[in-house]
């Protein structure tokens, strides 16, 4: 599997570090079921899924993934904004 | 038809043309008193002690594709019974018992092999944590001992014990943990639950669970609407799918896992052997193959094929520790899809939805457990009250916080357990 670098180009999969699936962080005060949510709860899906990927042993950066689950087709690679993944 | 050794006696002497098919191949009733989801180990025993334990005979088992194709037959057939946490450690602890009576139970022979497992430690904080997890498989009446290297060696003395940056400082040994032969497992408890009367339907997939006001009412495939009362998940590896189709969120997120088994050899490996380093295990099937793994892959997957690095990391593990293999050929390699939970832990438990029951997170850990599972979730699914070995196994866990088994004490983040 390889993954595209928005700044490095395309590089093996042994480069990079997997977080998971992209989330949306809840309010610091959101109710418990709203955390147990982010937290544990997963949509899982068998197919295009966007997830974090860390260019560990590249340039450092964060990279939102559009990845097939099903087939590992890698469909789009986009640096994170500012403060917006890690 | 029963299996005794004057049947094959008898059958090796009239050209084997008395064996008949072990299950039937019927076709769906309109309604069944309870659907199982899923044609794994642990579906196909819970439909055998429902009907064992429970008296029910009117249910079937729904498997979209064929019987051992899933995890159950993909698997490295280890049986242990050395976990840590209470509430995971009594049910493993219960179900290595069940093995011990499953082949005469079921009247089948699983090729069940007690050979051992040998937990091998590289240094002082293993080897404290080795001890520490022999005291609590002591105190709960099951057996462990601590190997020192010398021992170790005597009994094993292929592995690599001078190995510059883990070097084997001895084991932690289980004797009646093993091995069993795992799609005869599938095809026994198969066979057992069809002699009860339970319909085993392959190729019949479960596309959308029905509900009513709150309550099950059935399952829709393509081969029509099954009724039932009860409907039971145990999917495995698309356990979130299966769950979506009645609305619910799951906290599972699907992994891949590998295998590896050589081309057959002479036999080298007695025990099933595993290494704190690169999470390496292995062991070597009757047929002379070593089969072995590691690591998942990683990265969420529902591909039931893995990538290149973790094969590497694998091949790289085995030799560090057993130089000796590296000149055997890799014969096959393959992946299953696991249902990982955020603590490593399963889940058996009701749903929010009346009727419609849970049984999924086995991670990678989940053959062991198919004996108790299935007793347990048919004592779930018929009394609505949980099994006292598997009372631990709540879906409400992560959301209270309470009751969770981490036993890699990694935390909430599905892929590292
Ligand atoms: C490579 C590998 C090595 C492993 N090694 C070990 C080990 O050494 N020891 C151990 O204890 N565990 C091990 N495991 C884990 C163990 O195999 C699993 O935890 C266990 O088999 C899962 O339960 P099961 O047998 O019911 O799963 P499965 O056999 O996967 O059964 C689930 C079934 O559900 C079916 N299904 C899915 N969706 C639907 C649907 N919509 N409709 C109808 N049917 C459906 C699937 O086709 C499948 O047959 C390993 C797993 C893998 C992949
Ligand atoms: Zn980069």
């Amino acid at each position: 599997m390889r993954i595209t670098c928005p700044l490095c180009g395309e590089r093996d999969r042994r480069e990079f570090y997997y977080r998971g699936a992209v989330l949306e962080a809840p309010e610091e005060g959101a109710p418990l079921e709203v955390w147990h949510a982010h937290v544990h709860l997963r949509l899982n899906p068998a197919g295009p899924l966007e997830e974090w990927w860390y260019h560990q042993h590249g340039c450092g950066s964060w990279i939102r993934v559009q990845r097939d689950t099903s087939n590992h087709e890698m469909l789009a690679a986009a640096p994170a904004a500012t403060g917006e993944a890690g | 038809m029963r299996f005794s050794g004057w049947r094959v006696l008898r059958e090796g002497l009239t050209g084997n043309r008395g064996w008949q098919a072990h299950w039937r191949d019927p076709d769906p009733k309109p309604e069944y008193d309870a659907v199982i989801i899923g044609g794994g180990g642990h579906g196909l025993a819970t439909a055998y002690y429902l009907a064992k334990d429970h008296g029910m005979r009117n249910i079937a088992v729904l498997e979209r594709g064929y019987i051992g194709g899933g995890n159950v037959g993909r698997n490295t057939t280890i049986v242990r019974a050395n976990y840590y946490l209470p509430g995971n450690s009594e049910f493993y602890s219960h179900s290595l018992k069940l093995w011990e009576g499953l082949e005469q139970d079921l009247n089948y022979n699983a090729m069940m092999s007690q050979r051992g497992i040998l937990n091998v430690f590289h240094n002082d904080a293993q080897r404290d944590s080795a001890v520490r997890r022999a005291n609590a498989i002591i105190n709960q009446g099951d057996d462990a001992e601590i190997l020192s290297r010398d021992q170790l060696r005597e009994m094993v003395p292929l592995l690599n014990y001078d190995n510059n940056r883990f070097p084997i400082q001895g084991a932690l040994l289980q004797r009646r943990a093993g091995t069993a032969r795992h799609d005869a497992v599938a095809w026994g408890f198969a066979r057992g639950a069809d002699q009860r009367g339970v319909d085993i339907l392959q190729n019949c997939e479960v596309t959308g669970i029905r509900t009513e006001g709150g309550k099950v009412i059935g399952v829709e495939t393509p081969r029509g609407l099954i009724r039932a009362g009860k409907v039971a998940m145990a999917a495995a590896g698309r356990s979130s799918q299966v769950a979506a189709m009645a609305g619910l969120t799951l906290p599972i997120e699907s992994h891949v896992l590998q295998a590896f088994v050589s081309e057959g050899l002479k036999p080298i490996i007695d025990h099933v052997i595993t290494f704190a380093e690169g999470h390496l295990y292995i062991s070597q099937s009757d047929k002379g193959g070593l089969v072995f793994g590691s690591y998942l892959d990683l990265y969420a997957s529902y591909a039931a094929r893995g990538n290149l690095p973790m094969v590497e990391h694998t091949m790289e593990a085995c030799m560090a520790m057993l130089p000796a293999i590296g000149k055997a050929r890799l014969l096959r390699s393959w992946g299953g899809i696991m249902d990982m939970t955020p603590d490593g832990s399963p889940i058996i438990d009701r749903t929010p939805i009346e009727g419609l029951y849970l049984n999924a997170g086995w991670c990678y850990g989940g053959f062991k457990a198919t004996p108790a599972s299935g007793q347990c979730y048919a004592h779930l699914i018929a009394t609505d009250r949980p099994h006292q070995a598997a009372a631990a196994f709540r879906l409400d866990r992560f959301e209270t916080g309470r009751g969770l088994m981490d036993e890699e004490a990694t935390g909430a983040q599905h892929n590292l357990h």
